[in-house]
């Protein structure tokens, strides 16, 4: 399988980034990709930028430790996962999980697995700005937890 | 001696992102005893537990584990990535 995983601190072209999955690999028969966006609204506050800080060193190996567990549940080809941190805008793509397999199922869930548990395994964390120039750190959401141990029983 | 590192809100309401410790206890909940121990805002962070994750060597560390010489501790809180 052909892993590609980085945090970066410069802009996510998330579709630029989504073909390489596939390219040139004939036994592709799907691609998912997620991306995450910033958004320009947060607990009914404008929000005007986000700054993402990280873990350098575990956040690697979180990601890592998450696309191999992805890995031994379904059969991929490919995945390609890509973390902003700094300053964003909204807009701008903060994560990107592309997955390509042989065919849709894998694809899809295995995408999804990955995000899911990124949100609550890898080690970053959004501090935002609101329009009215207060920052404050996001806060961590339970319906997250929810979603990543969910997959403890599925497959 | 073990290095510690805190991130995020911690590191603000800390006002440090790391230390060193020649001297420590022999698991990561005796530290997070020694920790909040030190009052003020120490015990104010330190003091509920489940708003404080662990790492031990860059691994989620849970309770009740070992401390050795030579580790990296993490402390964080929970992490809104994605």
């Amino acid at each position: 399988m052909d892993v590609e995983i980085r945090i970066q601190p410069t802009a996510l072209d998330a579709l630029a980034e989504t073909a390489p999955v596939f390219t040139g690999k004939a036994s592709v028969g799907g691609v998912v990709s997620f991306i995450g966006l910033m958004r320009d609204l947060n607990q009914g506050d404008e929000v005007s930028s986000m700054t993402l800080e990280h873990y350098p060193g575990m956040t690697e190996k979180a990601l890592a430790a998450i696309v191999d567990e992805a890995a031994g549940r379904w059969e991929l080809e490919a995945v390609r996962l890509i973390h902003r941190v700094g300053e964003v805008r909204p807009q701008d793509p903060i994560v990107l999980v592309a997955v390509a397999s042989a065919h849709r199922g894998e694809a899809f869930r295995a995408c999804e697995f990955i995000i899911d548990y990124l949100k609550t395994r890898a080690p970053f964390w959004k501090r935002e700005q609101t329009a009215d120039g207060q920052t404050r750190w996001v806060e961590a959401r339970g319906s997250d937890d929810e979603a990543a141990s969910a997959w403890e029983k599925k497959s | 001696m073990i290095r510690i590192l805190y991130f995020a809100s911690l590191r603000e309401r800390l006002g440090r992102d790391g230390e060193t410790l020649q001297e420590f206890p022999a698991t990561l909940d005796a530290l997070r005893a020694e920790l909040a121990a030190r009052g003020g805002a120490w015990g104010e962070v330190f003091a509920d537990e489940q708003r404080v994750l662990a790492a031990v060597n860059q691994e989620m560390a849970s309770t009740g584990q070992a401390l050795k010489a030579g580790d990296e501790i993490g402390f964080f809180p929970p992490v809104t990535g994605g």
